[in-house]
This record gives structure tokens, C-alpha cells and sequence, in this order.
């Protein structure tokens, strides 16, 4: 059973500082996305079935961060409202669809912390973490205090936004992203598969956009694929959107190749791509885990040593892209203490 | 990229002869739970063991997608087909149970049309029945315009036209007039979507009537029911991966002769539409049979990749990635 932290900070909203840490066990549960020494762009993607005891087991996963990440985004979209939650009117059917589905997803995975009592349309939900107890008539937006989405996603870990079928390609419709890299959801609201990957480089010439959005075109209902990014976050910031550059974005200049353990946090996404049975929408669940470099060389020295050797040999295209530019020397010097030239073996750590 | 294909288990509830040629089964959950959700114009996968053989066919949903209670599928006996519709006409009885996969779709609406309008002949009007039920509950503007073979056809038409009254305009032949597609494209305003399923030739002229009439492709949604597999002259295909050379017989199609076999080949439509086969053609010598519509004319002409749910070959040899 998982047991919830108590709730910690991710941003320094109160000048407290962040709190935020993982356990050793957080740690080694993560979904580490570097499989090889060297990283480069590839349809990652495997079927999303339950894999082991970690971040892979649930169909969506939540940890000891469940409570905090939720007060996070309650905080995040009272602070700046209509920023971080869009939803266009024609998506209503998919979000009724997410609803159920997380619903359905959290009470068999986590039956000790969530229930769910279907009579015909009447439903019971309980959230016992966050202290909920509601009923309401799947289907009326009316019989629950906010929309749909809105309302299963300040009870859910990750962000998740909403891909419309249409003309043979996929169109933003909704999201609930409080924890973005560095893009805008508004700005991005509408646009196709093909125009919100503008910026990704390499991606186009290497053809893999157009591989991965057959991919997802032809992704089934009752079938879903996961795949993981990566990114790199000064701080652990979860809330690190292109409308708060100004906010996180400085903290880029201070760090050191003595800091860094401390500073750097690497910024893992899982991402389970399902097909919404009644909209025929595709989710795109971003779920993020953030870790130190200090706590991965902790009580995780063997990725540690991997994430050494990618970082160091990362193209620059790729650096320039995730936005750590400025500090990719001092990262690997920081890392190059943990790395001694041997082969990564994870099963040592 | 792996494929998991988990079948769902179902009860056969009812047996329905709504005309000469075509039945409707009605399937349910045997301990009584809802079904998987669907969307309008989904379909799905039966398959059915037929002594040595094994039969997987497509079929549309024609229930309501917002009761999931039970599923309907509508099957037209195809006499001198592979035996998939004959097996279920003469063999399944009400209380059986079939496996099928569970519903993907292949045929969506367009959520943004301001009107739909549905071309069908025959048994294609089976995928329009959900999509149908979807515009209604939504209070979309559609009209259907259905063809039927002849007096003896018209019980689906019939059924609704029931539910949907004047917006369901029927052609018998022998009785109405021809349907004059061009006339019912002609004058829409911008907007309009249509969607056409039915024989080969009501879809080309549906596609080039639209074109003629400005209609851009975005707005014209097809899909073509066919026997699906492939048959035509026998050839050979070398499976590179499992390092075998296989003869494809003249009835069957190069997926049907590798699952045959005893080789898993990834599948979905097995009717040349989803992709989900594309294979790429690691060599040949001689000519590509490509019979789907979904390579890119680019594609075909390139002589690189291949759908071997309906695709066939004249050549010396073929080596595929499979």
C-alpha cells in the first residue's frame, strides 16, 4: 500500500523553499528512460501492460507524491485560472470518457485508497486520500462541481491532454497541465499533430512524426502503448510552463558543477496513450517524476553512471531543445564522480 | 511494435433474418456485464474456429453506442465466399458462445460536421445504424440515402426509417428511381459532410460525384465492405524473419497462408484500411498486386512496402519483413 507523504512544495510560492524529496523507494521505482549509454529519438513505444512492481504496474501510476501533487495543481490553477485547464466545447464526450476511465483505473489498481459504486447512470466515487465522497449521474456536467475532466484531474498525478480525431491527424481539444515543459497549453490548443511538434527538432527529417502519428491513428480501444521522455529541470519545479518562463527560467544561471547533485533534477515523463472508447479521442497522460542527481547517485549509482555517459555524448540539438544548455558541463562533471568506466549493471544497485 | 490481440468472450442472444441475405445477431456479455463502449462506425473482429480453419471477419456494430449492454452485427451470406458468413448463418445458434476483439474504429464521424449525410447500399448500411444513433443523441443534422436490391431488402431501411422518419430516404430498385447521387451532393452548404458505404462503384461515384462539385477530400469519408482476404493467381513469398517460403494458394491471402502456418502476423480490418499489417518488401523480382487503400499511391508505386491482408504478387520472387 502506498503510504502518501505529507505535502510538500514543488515551487518556491512561499518563499519556503521546496521541500519536495523522494524516498530511496521513490527513487528506485522511477521509470528510467535511458535502456541504453547513448540517447537518441525512437518510436519507443510497448504495449501499456502491468510490468513488474514499480511506476509499470498500475495502468496509471501514482506514489508517496499522490497528496502533494494534487494540492500542487489545486494551487497552480487558483494562481494563474484559465492557463494551466482549457477545454473546447466539443471534447465534452472525451472528457466523460477520461473521467471513466481514471475511475475506473484507480479503484481496481488502488481499490485500499479509491472506490467506485456504478448503479446504471448513478455514481458513487470515493477518493479516500483527498477525503471525497460524491455521487452524480455519469454523463451530466451538471451533477458535479466542475467539468468532467477538471474534476478527475485535481484528483490525479500527471497531466493529460485530449486528441481529437480529425482529417487523418490529431487535434489538441483539452488538457489539464499544470506541470508543463516548457509549452503553452493555450497556445497549442487546436492545433494539429503535425503543427504542435513544430519545434521538436530532428524529429521531421528523421520521419519518426509521421511513423508515430499512423501509430497513434490506428491505436484501439482497450489496447494502450506507453512510452517515456526525458527532460532536465533546474529545482524541482513541476510547473514549468512557457506563461511562467520568467518565474524558473533564471534558475538556469545557478548552477555549478559543485551544486548541481542538488539543483539538477532529472524530469522523467511516462506517457500511456489510450483510445477513448465513445469520442474515439487519444489521451496523452504525461506523467512526471522529478529526482535529484544527488538522490539518483544515491540510492540509484548505477543509472547515476548511465545518465553520466548520456548527458556527456547527448547531441546538441537535443541540449539546445530540452533547455539545459548552459549547464551540460556542469552536470557531467558533477555526474563523471559516479562514473567509473564500467558497464551499467542495474541489477547492482 | 508488438500486438496483443485479446479476444473478448460473448453470447449469441438472438438471431435475427431481416432479409434474404442478411442476419443480425445480437451478442451479450455471458455473466450479464456491459460490453466495451464503442463509437459510431466501429467494428469488430469474430472469430471463428471452423474445423482447421480459422475464420476472422469484420463486421460493423449496428447497436446503440450509448447502450453497451449488447452488441448487433449484421452478416450477409456470401454464397460462394471463404465460408466465415456461411459458418455463422448455418452453424451458431442462439446461446453460443463467439470470441470477437474488441471494437476499434475505422470509420469515424466528423465531429465538426454541421450535416451528414450518408450514401448506402445493401449491407453497408450496417456501420451508418451507430453512427446514426450518435447524430440523434447529439441533435446533429443528417439524411440517409439507402439503395436496397429490391422489394425483399428493405426491413433495415424499414426499421429506420421508423426511428428517423423523413430524413431516411429509401431506393428499391425495381420500384423507386435510381439514386442520383451527384443530385444529392449537389447544392450543400459548406460544412457538409458525406459518408459513403456500399459496393465499389457507389463509392467511386459518390467520391468523384463530390469532387466534381467542389466537395474537398476532407469531407468525403468512405468505407468499402469487402469479402475480406484476397484471392487471384497463386504465388510465393519468402517470410524473412522466420527464414520460410510459403506458396499462397489461389483463395487465400498471403496473411491467411502465413496464420495458416503457424505464424502470428500483427491484424485488424483484414480489409486493406487500417495499416495495421504494413509490411515492408525486403526484395522482389516482378510485380506488386497492392488491391488496399492504405499505402500513399507513392507507396504502391515504390515497391517497398506491402499489405498482406489483401495484397498479392506476380513475381519470380518475394521476400518480406515478416
Amino acid at each position: 500500500m502506498t503510504v502518501f507523504k505529507p505535502i510538500e512544495s514543488y515551487a518556491d510560492l512561499d518563499a519556503k523553499g521546496f521541500t519536495y524529496r523522494n524516498s530511496r523507494e521513490a527513487v528506485l521505482r522511477l521509470p528510467f528512460p535511458y535502456p541504453e549509454d547513448q540517447y537518441m529519438y525512437s518510436m519507443n513505444v510497448e504495449p501499456h501492460v502491468p510490468f513488474g512492481e514499480g511506476a509499470l504496474r498500475a495502468q496509471f501510476d501514482i506514489d508517496e507524491h499522490y497528496i502533494s501533487e494534487c494540492h500542487h495543481r489545486a494551487q497552480i490553477l487558483e494562481s494563474q485560472p484559465g492557463v494551466h485547464y482549457a477545454a473546447l466545447p466539443h471534447m465534452m464526450e472525451a472528457q466523460w470518457d477520461l473521467l471513466e476511465l481514471l475511475m475506473e483505473s484507480y479503484s481496481r489498481d488502488y481499490p485500499e485508497h479509491f472506490s467506485l459504486e456504478k448503479k446504471g447512470s448513478q455514481w458513487r466515487w470515493i477518493n479516500r486520500p483527498l477525503g471525497l465522497d460524491d455521487s452524480f449521474t455519469f454523463g451530466d456536467a451538471s451533477t458535479l462541481p466542475m467539468e468532467p475532466m477538471e474534476y478527475i484531474t485535481r484528483q490525479a498525478q500527471g497531466e493529460f491532454i485530449l486528441l481529437e480525431e480529425r482529417d487523418d491527424t490529431l487535434v489538441m481539444g483539452a488538457g489539464m497541465a499544470t506541470q508543463r515543459a516548457d509549452y503553452s497549453l493555450r497556445f497549442n490548443l487546436g492545433m494539429s499533430f503535425m503543427e504542435f511538434h513544430g519545434p521538436v527538432p530532428k524529429l521531421h527529417e528523421m520521419g519518426i512524426l509521421q511513423r508515430a502519428l499512423k501509430f497513434l491513428l490506428r491505436l484501439r480501444p482497450g489496447h494502450p502503448v506507453r512510452r517515456t521522455n526525458w527532460s532536465i529541470t533546474v529545482n524541482p519545479r513541476l510547473e514549468t510552463s512557457a506563461e511562467t518562463l520568467p518565474d524558473w527560467a533564471p534558475d538556469r544561471t545557478t548552477v555549478t558543477a559543485q551544486n548541481a547533485g542538488e539543483l539538477v533534477n532529472l524530469r522523467i515523463e511516462l506517457q500511456p496513450l489510450h483510445r477513448l472508447p465513445r469520442s474515439n479521442a487519444v489521451l496523452f497522460p504525461v506523467r512526471t517524476y522529478l529526482v535529484s542527481l544527488q538522490q539518483l547517485a544515491d540510492f540509484a549509482p548505477q543509472w547515476a553512471k548511465r545518465m553520466h555517459r548520456v548527458i556527456r555524448d547527448l547531441d546538441q540539438e537535443l541540449v539546445d531543445y530540452k533547455g539545459f544548455t548552459r549547464y551540460r558541463d556542469a552536470m557531467v562533471t558533477w555526474l563523471s564522480q559516479y562514473d567509473d568506466g564500467t558497464p551499467v549493471d542495474e541489477s547492482q544497485q | 511494435m508488438n500486438t496483443h490481440n485479446g479476444t473478448l468472450s460473448v453470447r449469441v442472444a438472438r438471431i435475427e433474418a431481416m432479409t434474404p441475405e442478411i442476419t443480425r445477431f445480437t451478442l451479450v456479455d455471458p455473466d450479464g456485464k456491459h460490453l466495451p463502449a464503442f463509437s459510431g462506425g466501429s467494428h469488430v473482429v469474430v472469430i471463428l474456429e471452423d474445423g482447421d480453419k480459422t475464420h476472422r471477419n469484420a463486421y460493423s456494430l449496428m447497436s446503440s453506442p450509448y447502450d453497451s449492454s449488447a452488441y448487433q452485427i449484421a452478416v450477409r451470406r456470401v454464397a460462394d465466399g471463404r465460408g466465415g458468413s456461411r459458418y455463422l448463418h448455418e452453424r451458431v445458434a442462439e446461446g453460443d458462445l463467439l470470441q470477437i476483439l474488441q471494437p476499434a474504429n475505422l470509420f469515424p464521424l466528423a465531429k465538426h460536421g454541421r450535416q451528414h449525410l450518408f450514401i448506402a447500399g445493401g449491407v453497408g448500411i450496417t456501420p451508418v445504424y451507430s453512427q446514426l444513433e450518435e447524430l440523434e443523441l447529439k441533435k446533429a443534422s443528417f439524411e440517409l440515402h439507402l439503395a436496397v436490391r429490391g422489394p425483399g431488402h428493405i426491413a433495415l431501411g424499414r426499421e429506420l426509417q421508423e426511428r428517423y422518419g423523413a430524413r431516411v430516404h429509401l431506393y428499391v430498385q425495381g420500384e423507386d428511381e435510381r439514386m442520383d447521387i451527384s443530385r444529392i451532393l449537389f447544392g450543400r452548404p459548406l460544412g457538409s459532410h458525406v459518408y459513403v458505404c456500399g459496393p465499389d462503384s457507389m463509392i467511386d461515384d459518390t467520391i468523384e460525384g463530390a469532387r466534381a462539385l467542389g466537395w474537398t477530400d476532407s469531407h468525403i469519408h468512405y468505407e468499402r465492405f469487402v469479402e475480406q482476404g484476397s484471392s487471384g493467381r497463386p504465388f510465393s513469398v519468402t517470410l524473412a524473419r522466420q527464414g520460410v517460403t510459403l506458396e499462397v494458394p489461389a483463395e487465400q491471402s498471403l496473411l491467411e497462408a502465413a496464420e495458416q502456418a503457424g505464424y502470428k502476423v500483427p491484424y485488424l480490418c483484414r480489409g486493406g484500411a487500417c495499416g495495421y499489417c504494413e509490411t515492408e518488401v525486403l526484395e522482389v523480382d516482378g510485380e506488386l498486386d497492392h488491391r488496399d487503400d492504405w499505402l500513399s499511391e507513392e507507396d504502391k508505386l515504390g515497391k517497398r512496402k506491402f499489405m498482406p491482408c489483401v495484397s498479392r504478387a506476380n513475381c519470380t520472387r518475394l521476400v518480406v519483413d515478416l
